[in-house]
């Protein structure tokens, strides 16, 4: 659909081409042979000097700060085969705002899909503390401040250092990992109701199979349990975490919701997408979105944003925004390796270090933009699939997708990295 | 099993979700219970989305919506069986 609003001079270009349907080309698939019979319990990963495993091999060009973004994009435009993660923000920021802006940021290069990071920042105070919080994993992490220095000095140090990484990174081996080593996060976006009924209850199974094997896990969106709270609290492997739960949960309602709304929410929480796709209330999109827990899973504790877990394998809790990228972004921060996103209407999303696997259920997003979606599980909503066998399918891809084969939203380009931000800076 | 048009997560939901593009009224939807793989027929009194809900029964503006078992939120006008169920009939209420 085209939005047009005082733009005479395009209305009689777009009129030209309304109606032109744009299709992919007819071609012969090339007959690929993919190894046969490789089993779906192991996966070939870099084992990082810290023993966590990465399924991506990222050399990173990390800005403390939005006034770094552009020497970073300097030097990944001299360095092949680096990769800049601009972002919005990073000065003035403080007290729990600014622990979550470090957090994610150490987090993102602490991230075992990471081999190796350079830190640039206005200024060498907080630069030093991303580069120190990223050195505990023992990976290579260098940091530049650039007061004092200018752009050009520090894209020309920085470019040094990187091409050194880059050619050290380019000769890590993959090895055979199992897949109790694999960490996978969860969160769903632009749902509607075949969500609920398909790609949503297709993690779940994956999670059901999964969990009691020793994978992490990890699903959030806290604005999005609104109207199944109940079952979410009960969902809790012990009381005790129930009720700390349900604690954050209703500290959002009173702390962000009620304190800031200025209508009732209606047109955010369900989405515009949410609607046209069919959802009509929060209460019936969060029942929706819980079916990615699957029907044994208990969640073991509570995160903060972009906080890594230490309670073991299992399935855990993290307090994030319901927002997608911001939520991916705060899991990959978290040290999770592999991302699954079930869609409904077609979310886009990608994230710049973890591949992230879109799962529809809906025949008309599988028609109408199939090159965003990794497995179609719509057979459910014909009833020539059932939910285990989806399960299986997005166990196969995310095993495959570890392995190394590139995701869709990898191929697209899809590198959103949104950083949270929870108040105004001073 | 032949392709539903409808499916329902739980017996005691009031409501059934379109999952055919291009459904039109007078449509004798076969429906699906997906908790147990019960089936029923109910006529579509009009054209609705994929997606989109049917009301299974006759539901009072005021009155409860069961889907996935669970009180989804309120009819906020009268909703007969076989019509459209949304924003437009039916609101949260939570916020």
């Amino acid at each position: 659909m085209s939005i047009v609003a005082n733009f005479d001079l395009v209305k009689g270009k777009l009129a030209r081409i309304k109606g032109r349907k744009i299709e992919a080309p007819e071609f012969k698939a090339p007959v690929v042979k993919r190894p046969t019979g490789r089993s779906l319990d192991s996966f070939l990963g870099w084992r990082r000097e810290n023993d966590r495993v990465g399924v991506r091999n990222h050399v990173l060009l990390l800005p403390l700060d939005d006034l770094s973004n552009a020497a970073c994009e300097a030097v990944a435009n001299n360095i092949k085969g680096t990769l800049a993660i601009p972002h919005a923000y990073g000065r003035l920021q403080f007290g729990e705002d600014l622990d979550v802006h470090f957090r994610t940021l150490i987090g993102t290069g602490s991230n075992p899909n990471v081999a190796a990071v350079i830190v640039i920042g206005i200024e060498d105070g907080w630069t030093k503390r991303v580069v120190d919080g990223i050195a505990k994993t023992g990976k290579p992490v260098v940091g530049f401040g650039i007061e004092g220095h200018g752009d050009i000095a520090t894209i020309a140090k920085a470019s040094y250092v990187a091409k050194e990484f880059v050619q050290w990174a380019t000769e890590l081996q993959r090895e055979k990992c199992g897949i109790e080593e694999l960490w996978v996060s969860t969160k769903c976006g632009e749902s509607d109701t075949t969500t609920g009924l398909s790609s949503c209850p297709t993690v779940g199974n994956m999670y059901d199979k999964w969990i009691p094997r020793g994978v992490y896990g990890v699903f959030g969106e806290t604005s999005e349990i609104t109207g199944a709270e109940h079952l979410c609290k009960a969902r809790a492997a012990t009381p005790e975490v129930g009720e700390r739960w349900y604690k954050m949960w209703k500290a959002y309602q009173d702390d962000v919701i009620e304190a800031h709304k200025t209508d009732d929410l209606s047109d955010s929480q369900p989405t515009k997408g949410n609607i046209a796709g069919g959802l009509t209330t929060i209460e019936e999109k969060a029942l929706g979105n819980l079916e990615k827990i699957g029907r044994e899973c208990t969640y073991i504790d509570i995160l903060q944003p972009a906080e890594a877990p230490t309670k073991g394998p299992g399935l855990y809790y993290m307090d994030t925004s319901s927002a997608a990228a911001e939520c991916v972004t705060l899991m990959a921060a978290g040290g999770y390796v592999v991302h699954t996103f079930p869609t409904g209407q077609g979310n886009v999303i990608g994230n710049p270090i973890v591949p992230v696997i879109k799962i529809t259920g809906n025949p008309k997003t599988m028609r109408t933009m199939p090159e965003h979606i990794d497995v179609d599980v719509s057979g459910i909503l014909r009833r020539d699939m059932t939910i285990p066998q989806a399960g299986d399918a997005l166990i196969e891809n995310i095993v495959r997708t570890a392995n190394g084969r590139l995701t869709a939203a990898e191929a697209l380009g899809h590198r959103e990295f949104s950083m949270t931000k929870l108040y105004r800076s001073a | 099993m032949s392709k539903p048009h409808l499916l329902v997560h739980e017996k005691k939901d009031t409501v059934g979700v379109v999952v055919v593009e291009g459904l039109k009224a007078g449509t004798d939807m076969l429906c699906v219970v997906t908790h147990d793989n019960s089936d029923f027929r109910l006529t579509a009194k009009m054209d609705i989305p994929i997606g989109h809900k049917v009301a299974l029964k006759d539901i009072k503006s005021g009155e409860t919506i069961w889907k996935y078992g669970q009180d989804i939120g309120k009819a906020k006008a009268d909703v007969k069986q076989g019509e459209h169920l949304h924003v437009h009939n039916a609101k949260t209420k939570r916020w």
